[in-house]
């Protein structure tokens, strides 16, 4: 355990004392808009989900209907409600978005990390989707995904005429869709962390086991794959975080149909609680998901902020 | 260089009109969702008529959704306290801004107006709040018209239906011909538009009441919506595979281009095939939909004013004012391929589908058959109508049946009440 | 911390050939899938109308035309107004300046402290501030519109630039923390010893060796708010909606006929200023991460 730091010097004196509250003074502004924008906000939604809202906030208190509302006819296999709808989508797509990006990620990067030439030009390719967000090409995502317009059209124009490919519009498939956009956006990310990682690693192991005679893809599998758990880690939290508020994605590609075949708690809340008049409900919707979120992150945090103290 | 035009433009106002304190030059800013081409002309229109009178106008417009985007902009600047001057909201949702006692009234406008004489009763009782006028309608649109090409029939050997049954037997035809019989979006609002005039045409004037206005779960359990269901999924098989989340525009264009044989949608429709300089009756056929001759579902666009700065109240009112002014409700209409509000004007300017429906509406409100429309949120609130669609368009994009259908609308609207 | 040597694969055998040929290959075909929607929205906007109509997703167009990017910049209609995106293009630059270095500055401020000045509940004042990275930004969408009415900053570029500073915080105090956190201790010790204080040490000592954390920090502001719908739309007045709501009234409209290639060319021009940014900074991006950011 690292001891924090203290100042040792021996000068008490008026400006010592500055100096000592100094960190401290720093950081209140930050400490203040946190505890108002992210806590007192949260306390607001817990409570307004505790009323009856509807089109605009409301502040008699009504107990758990909205809870018991969105856990009427709650089940996951088949779903049944919209809501249950919403949470089995992103169970389906967090799992594939976060599994397919780590594999894509990390298998670019062992592949860029081969003293590639023109490494720049390819890393700058599969970065450039982090940049845009899906306003800008969530059309030209439809158009690709559209059967009249394009890939269908296109391998059917190629001499392929029996070739389907309608995901986009079968509403068991269109979600598929989504986590296609989504790892297209968000792998090259993935590969930037895992690049980086893959530099860090201490180059001597590796001529050691080299010298031992392992064969590279052992030498991958035993010792380099292990030694980035830490950025594995730090991508699946990354990831999840993307997934579990992943909105505009939704709402550009298909705005949760067909039907809401592809409705994700995001847009279910925002749904119910903007566009249907029934704020308290959307509000159940938003703590349920911040719950979800917090079961994940505070483990996390936890073994976050004790590793890093270990490390040092 | 904006003050100094601002300056002048109020200086030249002062000089053609009398500058009386709050009654001079002021500013609206103005929240609406008409972005495309037909209806943004259409409403700059009055943005020029505003103009003329010195007051000015800022342009507040978000795209999305039919409206959802603008009322999420809506809700949160009301909550800021700093709502627009006016907003498009129509329907039930008036009543619900006014018992957030955020709305100004208007009723002095509406007297020097005489609103109340100039406007049908129905649609009156929707544009007040407890008694007082609060809200101004633009605008009527019909929602049950089919929109043909009758190139397409003829080359299919087809006549446009009147009957749900000739219906069928017309796309068979125009299938068989090897061309798409409905043009079809496939996104939550355009489903629930062609199932609640399937609602109409298959149940009838009554039966529509009880299952979407006053949302009865014993009609939307019922044979009669079991059979609308039925019907409804029938169109299914003939549409395109392109067809999920096509914009109603586009879907037009398929009607306008020949690819496709009809589409129902509202008269606004109508602005597209005028925009791609189409005449009705020869270029396309505006029809109402099968089984709804005598009835007319309406929609009607309204813009609500809220509480403004003493300075802008002139041109707030003023903007009120223009609204149902016959130069506006003749331009606008024309232009949005809707029909006039304002009751009495002449019908030389428009063309035969809004003549037909100017007729229509007129009958249909001393018949009874003058139903709101659901799925333009006219008829239920939010929540409710949320609920219906749901089932609505996840039946027509699932395998559920019909029976299942019918009573998960039943159990839906129940939750939502 | 500086980079290792790349493991290689084996010597010049012609397996080790054959193995060079097939790592290319994939990255290749993998550049390909990550570049079409890229291409698709760049070639659609350089063609016709007419082009688009016969041609299909991927075709080249026949005669190269820039009038798309002419009018979406100037003259494609976003409202009742046609004029183009630029001045929602002005909007978002106006925006996203000050909200970058402001919130960028504060987060290397925050992270110098809870690395090298903890005090007494430092650690879990941060664990407390990084939740706020996690929260779905649709529930704070009405509390906060009451809190910039009540600030009367509602609707303007500085309700913007304060939503944006405040939500960014929590990210950038994780960058410059977790960067920071490398640095050895030694250091500040001896600088102490010397008399240095505070500022004199993150002056002196601390910001000269942060770039590629400034770097890193800035890049992810920038997206971050220049892609920024939801806050955009919500918070934004008639003049002061940034690049974001113009462009979706572009794209989710459309006149009577859809003009995707007007479409495409605001969606690039929409995109362009944080793709330069990656163009020009991906190396110091990765850099960045490298030095510190992707510590576990």
């Amino acid at each position: 355990m690292q001891i924090p730091m203290r100042n040792k010097l021996q000068n008490p004196g008026i400006l010592h004392r500055i100096e000592n509250f100094l960190p401290k003074l720093v950081v209140i502004p930050t400490i203040a808009v946190a505890a108002v924008f992210i806590y007192g906000f949260i306390g607001w939604t817990t409570y307004i989900s505790f009323t009856d809202s509807r089109l605009l906030p409301k502040y008699e208190l009504v107990g758990f209907h909205q809870y018991v509302r969105l856990f009427t006819n709650f089940n996951l296999f088949p779903p049944e409600s919209r809501w249950s709808v919403a949470v089995v989508n992103l169970l389906i797509f967090s799992v594939l978005f976060i599994v397919l990006c780590i594999i894509i990620g990390l298998l670019l990067a062992i592949f860029l990390d081969q003293r590639i030439r023109g490494e720049g030009f390819f890393r700058t390719i599969y970065l450039y989707p982090m940049a845009l967000s899906f306003i800008v090409t969530g059309a030209a995502w439809r158009w690709i995904l559209n059967p009249d317009l394009g890939i269908e059209r296109l391998i059917q124009q190629l001499g392929f005429g029996d070739f389907t490919f309608r995901w986009l519009v079968d509403s068991n498939m269109a979600i598929y869709t989504i986590v296609i956009a989504a790892v297209w956006q968000s792998s090259g990310f993935v590969l930037a962390l895992f690049l980086a990682g893959l530099r860090g690693i201490d180059d001597s192991i590796i001529k050691a086991a080299k010298v031992d005679g392992a064969s590279l893809p052992r030498i991958y599998l035993r010792i380099v794959i292990p030694s980035l758990r830490p950025v594995f880690l730090s991508a699946v939290i990354i990831l999840l975080h993307i997934s579990i508020k992943s909105f505009d994605l939704v709402m550009v590609l298909t705005r949760g149909g067909p039907g809401f075949s592809t409705d994700m708690p995001a847009t279910f809340m925002y749904a119910f609680a903007f566009n249907r008049g029934s704020l308290a409900f959307g509000a159940a919707s938003a703590v349920i998901m911040f719950l979800a979120v917090m079961a994940i992150i505070i483990p996390y945090l936890y073994s976050e902020l004790r590793g890093t103290r270990n490390a040092r | 260089m904006k003050f100094l035009k601002g300056a002048l433009i109020v200086l030249v106002a002062c000089m053609f009109f009398f500058c009386e304190g709050a009654g001079g030059p002021g500013e609206v800013e103005v929240l609406h969702w008409w972005t495309s081409g037909g209806e943004a002309a259409a409403v700059a229109v009055l943005k020029e008529m505003l103009e003329e009178e010195g007051h000015t106008w800022k342009d507040f417009a978000v795209a999305g959704g039919g409206g959802d985007q603008a009322m999420t902009v809506l809700k949160s600047r009301a909550v800021a306290g700093n709502p627009p001057a006016a907003a498009q909201v129509k329907g039930p949702q008036i009543q619900l801004w006014g018992d957030e006692g955020v709305l100004t009234n208007l009723d002095d406008v509406a007297q020097a107006e005489k609103w109340d004489e100039l406007v049908p009763k129905v649609v009156a009782d929707i544009m007040k709040y407890q008694g007082h006028w609060v809200a101004v309608p633009v605008n009527v649109h019909r929602i049950n018209w089919m929109w043909c090409n009758p190139e397409v029939f003829k080359k299919a050997g087809a006549k446009i239906p009147t009957t749900w049954a000739e219906f069928e037997d017309a796309c068979k035809k125009i299938q068989a011909a090897g061309m798409i019989p409905v043009a079809w979006g496939g996104q939550p609002w355009q489903e629930a538009t062609v199932f609640e005039i399937i609602v109409a045409g298959v149940g009838g004037t009554d039966f529509y009441k009880k299952a979407l206005v006053d949302a009865d779960p014993a009609a939307l359990n019922s044979p009669t919506m079991v059979e609308v269901l039925k019907t409804f999924k029938m169109i299914k098989q003939y549409t395109d595979p392109g067809a999920p989340g096509r914009d109603w525009n586009l879907a037009t264009a398929m009607v306008i281009k020949g690819e496709a044989g009809m589409q129902f949608m509202g008269d606004w429709a109508k602005g597209e095939f005028t925009a791609a300089g189409k005449v009705p009756n020869t270029d396309y056929v505006a029809a109402v939909a099968p089984g709804t001759s005598k009835q007319f579902i309406f929609n009607i666009d309204s813009f609500i004013m809220f509480k403004v700065q003493a300075k802008n109240e002139a041109a707030q009112k003023a903007m009120a004012r223009l609204i149902l002014q016959p130069k506006f409700q003749e331009v606008f209409n024309i232009n949005k391929g809707s029909i006039p509000v304002r009751m009495g004007m002449p019908e030389g300017p428009f063309d035969a589908p809004a003549r037909l429906a100017m007729k229509d509406f007129s009958e249909t409100s001393k018949t009874g058959g003058l139903i709101p429309s659901m799925a333009h949120e006219m008829a239920v609130m939010p929540a409710i109508r949320g609920a219906i669609m749901d089932v609505v368009t996840n039946f027509y994009n699932s395998d559920l049946s019909a029976e299942d259908a019918a009573a998960q609308l039943a159990d839906a609207v129940k939750a939502a009440k | 911390m500086r980079g290792r040597e790349p493991v290689m694969v084996g010597e010049r055998s012609t397996g080790a050939v054959i193995g060079r040929i097939i790592v290319y290959s994939i990255l290749i075909v993998a550049a390909l899938y990550f570049l079409i929607p890229f291409f698709v929205m760049a070639m659609t906007s350089l063609k016709t109308m007419n082009d688009i109509r016969t041609g299909n997703l991927i075709s080249f167009p026949r005669e190269f035309t820039l009038d798309a990017w002419g009018k979406a910049w100037s003259s494609a209609c976003t409202g009742i107004n046609c004029e183009g995106v630029k001045g929602y293009f002005l909007n978002s630059v106006q925006m996203v300046i000050p909200a970058v270095i402001i919130s960028t500055l504060i987060g290397a401020v925050n992270g110098y402290v809870f690395s090298k000045w903890r005090f007494k509940g430092s650690e879990t004042i941060f664990s407390f501030l990084l939740l706020g990275c996690f929260i779905p930004f649709q529930i704070i969408l009405l509390p906060m519109s009451q809190t910039l009415g009540v600030l009367r900053i509602g609707q303007s570029i500085f309700g913007l630039i304060f939503v944006h500073i405040v939500y960014g915080l929590p990210f950038t105090s994780l960058f410059f923390r977790n960067f920071y956190v490398t640095i050895p201790d030694e250091i500040i010790k001896a600088a102490k010893i010397d008399g240095a204080g505070f500022f004199k040490i993150f002056w002196k000592i601390i910001l000269p060796v942060s770039l590629p954390i400034f770097v890193v920090a800035i890049i992810w502001q920038t997206t971050q708010i220049w892609n920024d719908f939801l806050f955009g739309v919500a918070f934004s007045g008639s003049d002061s909606q940034p690049i974001t709501v113009a462009l979706n009234n572009l794209v989710n409209t459309s006149t009577g006929v859809k003009e995707y290639n007007v479409d495409m060319a605001a969606a690039i021009i929409a995109g362009l200023p944080t793709l330069i940014v990656y163009i020009v900074a991906g190396k110091y991006f990765l850099r960045g991460l490298t030095a510190g950011a992707v510590k576990g």
